[in-house]
């Protein structure tokens, strides 16, 4: 039954987005067919099939099953004692934004000012970081990379880790309009100290205050939206001024678009699902350390919730002390969808740990994968294009010896848009340069 | 110390922690103390993962007046009314030792006002109500090395101490631990990341500046300890003795090698500057910390007989961590390195037993050399070997009960003993969540009626408690320090 709910909900979000985005073709050419055989092959959506082969093709999967036929001239990878699955998706990183942190010049991930809403990350990613390339020998093949500044931080995208450009990685742009909640708590250092000395009245007012200045700038959106419906039915109508603010905003406030907000507490998760229903929004909640405790309003609303970093403390020093790893299965319990995100760009590559732990914690294994792969998918609506093994799909893949969301698994192969990449990165090149070191 | 060091952070985290204190008597009814042990425990049919001779399969664990009297198959207690634990299925290994910790620190971890800072003491800041002592012995860590933060080329004395929540904080100091002093090289000490509004900028703020700064404070160290040795060597009751110098006497005691140095340190030229500077001036460093390019220079690491105690997979975060590959634990291990895996972090401490297994899939360590990142090492490292670290009679019994092997990601560490004390119990933790709950509303039901503000204000949110400011925080307060 709830495969079935998660199925119908996927259909309409994936749908709401195709309506709105635009899909890049890869400019690489992909001729190279590929046949992965004798494997172990965890679809995600179908069953596990004990012993077959994957067929690539021109970048994508063009067959999966016990007995597919290898066509001629496919390159053969046997894997034997080896497994396939889907390459892993983290629903929210930093990647190809940022190189050092402490380095300004090297990071991108946050504008100034308040509203950037017509910003988007498809224009800055660095192919050549090398965060690329260390995120994904660990598998995860697909990266949900997203602006961090202000409260309305700009638009993500979808990026598959590996390309030429930037064009040839990103799989969707414009997924989804992030916004930082306004919390009581605000954000960084500098609140924390104006805070101690004020009152948490005082706190709560400014909160307030701020939460009512976001919501002017969606309504500000949503008059923008009709007056340029009305002049597109009526041309005699007066010009109107392009704001590129506003503007960027007229497919979040139609609905077709959605909003990943930041937000941990249960008091703040609470306003914002009371703050998208009042303006209509279609609502993703990221991070939500608390979502836990809001969950059956979260079900019966159907908002999905990108849980993460798992590394990090309960919020309240009386919360369970394994809350935060715990969070992820309470929510599945409930009937809400989740999937993973690290929200970093360096530790992309724990996402499987993440999950893993996720699980340990009562999150039933195969949903933990599947918050890694499918469900992301669906939640971005590119559930026809990635997360599972299936026929048509595009081909990023992970041949394994073993779970991949286990620290000791080592990844074997990895295929990008049906392109075998090679296993290595920085860090793989330091080691073999200084393992070799007399 | 790993991000940035901020002063000013620190200043906000001193600010915090004030609001903190009131908080304490709530922590205690949350974390009870540990039970009393019985006479003797068995832990029995488990997977003991020794950490100095292997695994055994199907094994026990008996524990005796605090110590382990007994490992291997077939133990009976001599006790009749021992506690047994079933451990079928089940693993133990022996409890997690964290190299590097801020935790239970009380307000600033670094005196950052000078850079060389030898006299301070974290043992005299120790918050034993910290609540992140439960959460880091929920994730089986049972001792840690509590140092100070990275602002100073020479900083404080540390504390070497057992997570014994519940007792008085002097019990938690281990005796007869070896007294220790925090160093740090590069970018933090010098400040380049970050600067104190309204303060000048602080020598020393070059790497040849902070090589100068130690250097200068060992040479003053010297004649220090010659003026003492002079005036003992009189034996003239009319000699007026120097001048006693907290600040020097620690670094004497390090050139006797009474002190470990647990240096910060990151990029390879650094960690040389500061090896070859003890062979001049006569000085052994026991620990490099972070040493995450100690991969490249792994052999001379070696031969200092320095230990180095590591992140399993952090970097990029600041330019010297930019070189930092997850292969350095295993790198490092094979070129002869004593090598352990630490957390600069309460959150991380937490999750130490995966940390270590990065160093089976970076590198191809063995479980065992794995296993002894987080536990025989750091011990060696810390010189209490002799007594905790491994799973061998006569050792503290200091053990960590997992649900399956602690390297892999479905594993929940359910109970962590400290000479034989039970200081986390799952089981007893989910049973207690929700009479807490319960006790929760009732003190905040009996807060609002007593409550004799306007009632305007309170009444308009019935079914929320009032918010504490350090409450509904968004960071883990953890990993800044």
């Amino acid at each position: 039954m709830r495969i079935k709910v998660y199925g119908v909900a996927a259909v309409f979000i994936a749908g709401v987005f195709l309506a709105v985005s635009h899909f890049s073709v890869s400019a690489q050419s992909r001729t190279e067919t590929y046949a992965i055989r004798n494997a172990r092959i965890v679809t995600v959506t179908g069953a596990v099939i004990e012993n077959g082969t994957v067929v690539i093709s021109a970048g994508k999967i063009t067959a999966v099953g016990a007995g597919v036929a290898v066509p001629s001239g496919a390159r053969i990878i046997d894997a034997s004692g080896m497994s396939v699955y889907p390459g892993m998706i983290d629903s929210g990183t930093e990647i190809g934004l940022t190189e050092i942190g402490s380095v300004a010049g090297s990071v991108d991930t946050g504008e100034i000012g308040e509203n950037n809403a017509n910003i988007h990350v498809d224009v800055a990613i660095h192919p050549d970081s090398s965060h690329v390339a260390v995120t994904r020998v660990n598998g995860i093949t697909t990266a949900l990379t997203a602006p961090r500044g202000g409260e309305i931080s700009g638009q993500s995208a979808l990026i598959n880790l590996d390309g030429w450009t930037p064009r040839e990685m990103v799989l969707k742009s414009r997924v989804a309009m992030h916004i930082n909640w306004p919390g009581a708590q605000g954000r960084g250092f500098e609140f924390a100290f104006a805070q101690q000395q004020r009152s948490v009245t005082e706190v709560r007012r400014e909160q307030d205050r701020r939460i009512e200045a976001l919501k002017k700038i969606f309504n500000d959106a949503k008059a923008y939206a009709d007056a340029k419906d009305a002049r597109a039915k009526d041309p005699s109508l007066p010009k109107q001024d392009m704001d590129l603010k506003l503007d960027a905003l007229v497919p979040v406030v139609r609905g077709q678009i959605p909003i990943v907000v930041n937000v941990n507490t249960e008091r703040d998760i609470k306003r914002v699902i009371q703050f998208t229903d009042e303006l209509k929004l279609k609502l993703i909640i990221a991070g939500g350390v608390e979502a836990y405790k809001v969950a059956d309003q979260l079900k019966a609303k159907n908002i999905p919730v990108l849980v993460g970093p798992l590394y990090r403390m309960p919020n309240n020093e009386d919360d369970p002390y394994d809350s935060a790893y715990a969070n992820a299965g309470m929510l599945f319990k409930a009937g809400v969808k989740i999937a993973f995100q690290t929200s970093s760009s360096a530790e992309s590559r724990d996402l499987p740990y993440q999950a893993g732990m996720a699980s340990a914690f009562g999150l039933p294994k195969e949903e933990a994968l599947k918050a890694v792969t499918i469900y992301p998918a669906e939640i971005f609506g590119v559930a026809d294009k990635i997360g599972s093994i299936e026929v048509g799909k595009v081909a990023n893949l992970i041949v394994t010896d073993g779970d991949p969301l286990e620290i000791r698994t080592q990844i074997k192969h990895l295929f990008i848009n049906g392109h075998e990449v090679p296993l290595s990165s920085r860090h793989t090149e330091l080691y073999e340069r200084f393992k070799a070191r007399p | 110390m790993k991000r940035i060091n901020a002063i000013v952070i620190s200043l906000v985290l001193a600010a915090l922690s004030a609001s903190a204190v009131a908080q304490n008597a709530t922590r205690e009814s949350v974390n009870s103390a540990s039970s009393p042990a019985p006479v003797e425990t068995l832990i029995q049919n488990a997977t003991v993962l020794t950490a100095s001779h292997g695994t055994i399969q199907n094994g026990s664990v008996l524990i005796r007046d605090g110590k382990i009297a007994a490992v291997g198959k077939n133990i009976k207690p001599r006790d009749a009314n021992a506690r047994v634990i079933d451990a079928t299925g089940k693993y133990v290994i022996p409890g997690i030792i964290d190299c590097h910790s801020h935790t239970a620190v009380e307000g600033n971890v670094n005196e950052g006002t000078l850079s060389v800072t030898a006299m301070v003491r974290i043992r005299d800041v120790l918050n034993p109500y910290d609540v992140d002592i439960y959460r880091q012995l929920a994730g089986g860590v049972t001792t840690v090395n509590i140092l100070h933060g990275s602002a100073n080329a020479i900083g404080g004395q540390n504390a070497v101490v057992k997570l014994k929540q519940g007792k008085a904080v002097d019990q938690w100091l281990i005796p007869d631990a070896p007294q220790g002093i925090k160093f740090a090289l590069g970018e933090n000490p010098k400040q380049s990341n970050f600067q104190v509004p309204g303060r000048p900028r602080r020598y020393p703020a070059t790497r040849m500046g902070v090589e100068e700064t130690i250097r200068e404070s060992f040479i003053r160290a010297k004649e220090y300890q010659h003026e003492w040795e002079e005036f003992q060597s009189k034996k003239d009751p009319n000699a007026v003795p120097p001048r006693r110098d907290l600040l020097l006497e620690a670094l004497v005691e390090v050139l006797q090698g009474k002190r470990f140095i647990h240096s910060h340190c990151y990029r390879d030229d650094e960690i040389l500057m500061l090896l070859n500077l003890g062979d001049e001036l006569g000085f052994h460093v026991q620990t490099l910390q972070h040493v995450l390019e100690g991969y490249k220079v792994a052999n001379e690491i070696a031969a200092h007989k320095t230990g180095a105690s590591t992140f399993a997979d952090s970097w990029a975060y600041k330019l010297e961590a930019y070189d930092a590959i997850p292969y350095n634990t295993a790198l490092m291990t094979q070129r002869g390195v004593v090598v352990s895996v630490n957390s600069d972090s309460d959150e991380r401490a937490r999750r130490l037993y995966l940390d270590a297994a990065k160093g089976i899939k970076y590198g191809g360590m063995t479980e065992e050399e794995a296993l002894r990142t987080i536990t025989l090492n750091p011990a060696k490292q810390l010189g209490i070997d002799h007594r905790t670290g491994s799973i061998d009679v006569g050792k503290d019994a200091d053990l960590v009960i997992f649900s399956q092997h602690p390297f892999s990601v479905y594993t929940v560490p359910e109970m962590t003993f400290i000479e034989g004390e039970i200081y986390f119990d799952r089981k007893a933790d989910i049973e207690r969540r929700e009479s807490l709950k319960k006790e929760k509303q009732e003190l905040i039901k009996r807060e609002r009626e007593q409550r004799t503000g306007p009632p305007s204000r309170r009444d308009d949110k019935k079914d929320e408690p009032a918010l504490r400011p350090s409450e509904e925080g968004e960071g883990d307060g953890g990993g800044v320090r």
